[in-house]
């Protein structure tokens, strides 16, 4: 208990503490209070926007992407058909490779512009290559991300799709609802909670997304692919500005914690203990 | 019809199924070829372990699957030194505040890293626990026991504590009662806790990039290390990757049932 408070506490403390004073590894004799003139001058930075731009649609589409495909496959894992756990297990498989793994895959073995999987196709076809991580750098991460977390979404769904009440299925199935119908009035009014999990867990790992970046396009070409996590590791430990790295954290904790609070309150409401 | 309709679903669930795993199994095959073969998209060639060999001889890949092993067992054991008495105090003496303080611990996950990032690596430095086997230790041992005790706080729940009575009442002491009474029947979930805190600690790669260098360095930071444009070794890279992922991946497909409960801290079953 103490030791997690004190992780919790103290580098927080120190975040909030290194953002409001003038503190930069490169320039020691720059000491003393900043009030708000990190913060100033994070915002000033060109990067800032951006960031904050890019950060918002990685997690949005991300979460778009891997709820609506994943909600879809597990009503199609629900059916019966030859072989189907095996092919779960291959569907949950990216959620397993660690991060760096899965973006070195993606940018060696199918994005590259002379060797990967999708220039070959578009070469076939007579299509010149695409230099993915150069023209559409923010893309290629977000398919990348949501390769990794659409096993996390799918899974959770179709977890809770098992628990639906066949009764109930059949009951519509009786009053004559096709399919739609049902996906509609039963399908997804039953997974609303699951979906729920899903977005706040995922939001709260998308918001810090971190290696897929760093070991595809380090945020470039310019600032086109840089997040607040990837930003705030810029400023603060490639840039040694240890002031505006730390006001940028801290807005990441605020932007965090606005998502944070929803789900605790979510979550205090099915906690379970000893009845 | 009937049964076409299954076919239908059946072929449509494979594909999917493929295309998502492809670049996985593009990987592995890759990890096969020769280092000139790999640049070319061949799915018929003679397998070879070369890379592998070179994997070993060149890079002294030994010490960064050990420093995974070391930090993905040592952050494990922390963790659970603290978890599992916490959540049996939690479990079965609950006061008022109980639920409070799981919720908050909770929260803690919720604080993004680079939150914290630059005063943790600056504590680190002074502290010469940068690059050091044992600073990753302690951050994955805090990042994961909030998981910790939630986990073991599940499945003690789930022991009727009628049960432990009984034993006391027996004349059982506090240790009898753990070791004959509450060790086997949390054992299983116990353990799939443990391999739940494993499969994170291994795959972090947030820490282990921007607080490790050459000494401590895991296998999520020895493969970014490969993200360098010199470092296009495509077969070796694979090779190295089958080998970091693959037993994860093992483990991750044991715990299937266990991982939602666990990534949902209960609240999908």
């Amino acid at each position: 208990m103490g030791a997690l408070f004190v992780w919790m506490i103290v580098p927080l403390a120190l975040t909030v503490y290194f953002s409001f004073i003038r503190f930069s590894l490169l320039n020691p004799d720059m000491t003393g209070f900043a009030g708000l003139e990190n913060y100033q001058y994070l915002i000033a930075d060109e990067a800032f926007w951006p960031a904050i731009i890019n950060t918002v649609i990685l997690v949005g589409s991300v979460l778009i992407i891997t709820i609506v495909i994943g909600t879809l496959l597990a009503v199609l894992y629900n059916r019966e058909f030859f072989g189907k756990n095996v092919a779960t297990l291959l569907v949950i498989a990216p959620f397993f490779v660690m991060p760096t793994v899965s973006a070195l895959i993606w940018k060696n073995f199918i994005f590259h512009p002379d060797y990967g999987l999708i220039a070959f196709v578009l070469q076939k076809i007579g299509l010149r290559p695409i230099a993915w991580f150069t023209d559409f750098p923010l893309l290629s991460i977000i398919i990348i991300v949501a390769w990794e977390w659409l096993p996390f979404a799918f899974l959770i769904l179709f977890t809770s799709l098992k628990s639906l009440d066949t009764e109930q299925k059949e009951a519509a199935s009786i009053d004559g609802a096709n399919p739609l119908q049902m996906f509609f009035y039963i399908v997804v009014p039953h997974l609303q909670r699951a979906i729920g999990v899903v977005v706040m867990i995922e939001t709260i790992f998308l918001l810090s997304i971190f290696a897929e970046i760093y070991t595809t396009t380090s945020g470039g070409p310019g600032h086109a692919s840089e997040n607040l996590a990837f930003l705030v590791y810029s400023l603060g430990i490639q840039g040694f500005n240890v002031g505006t790295g730390s006001a940028g954290g801290i807005l990441a904790v605020i932007l965090a914690n606005i998502v944070a609070y929803f789900l605790v309150k979510m979550l205090a409401k099915n906690l379970k203990g000893r009845s | 019809m009937k049964k076409y309709g299954n076919l239908i679903l059946g072929i449509i669930g494979w594909v999917i199924a493929i295309i998502i795993f492809f670049p996985i199994f593009w990987m592995t095959i890759t990890a096969f070829k020769t280092e000139r073969g790999a640049y070319s998209p061949d799915l018929i060639f003679m397998p070879t372990l070369e890379s592998f060999q070179d994997v070993f001889a060149r890079s002294n890949y030994l010490t960064f699957v050990l420093n995974s092993i070391y930090v993905s067992i040592g952050s494990t054991l922390i963790c659970f030194l603290f978890a599992v008495p916490a959540a049996y105090k939690m479990s079965f003496f609950p006061t008022l505040k109980t639920q409070g303080r799981l919720l908050w611990m909770l929260s803690t996950k919720m604080m993004p890293a680079v939150g914290v990032l630059v005063p943790i690596y600056l504590i680190f430095k002074q502290c010469g626990l940068l690059d050091n086997v044992l600073g990753l230790i302690i951050i994955y041992a805090l990042m994961n026991l909030p998981i910790a005790v939630w986990m073991s706080y599940t499945y003690f729940c789930e022991i009727p504590a009628a049960i432990l009575e009984a034993g006391r009442i027996d004349g059982a002491t506090l240790w009898e009662e753990i070791w004959h009474l509450l060790r086997p029947m949390t054992l299983p979930g116990l353990s799939s806790t443990a391999l739940i805190l494993i499969i994170f600690a291994w795959n972090e790669a947030f820490w282990s990039i921007n607080l490790t260098g050459a000494n401590a360095a895991p296998l999520t930071a020895f493969i970014a290390s490969y993200s360098s444009p010199e470092g296009l070794f495509f077969a070796k890279l694979s090779a190295a990757s089958l080998l970091a992922v693959a037993p994860i991946m093992v483990l991750g497909w044991l715990t299937q049932k266990q991982l939602v409960q666990g990534l949902t801290f209960g609240a999908v079953k």
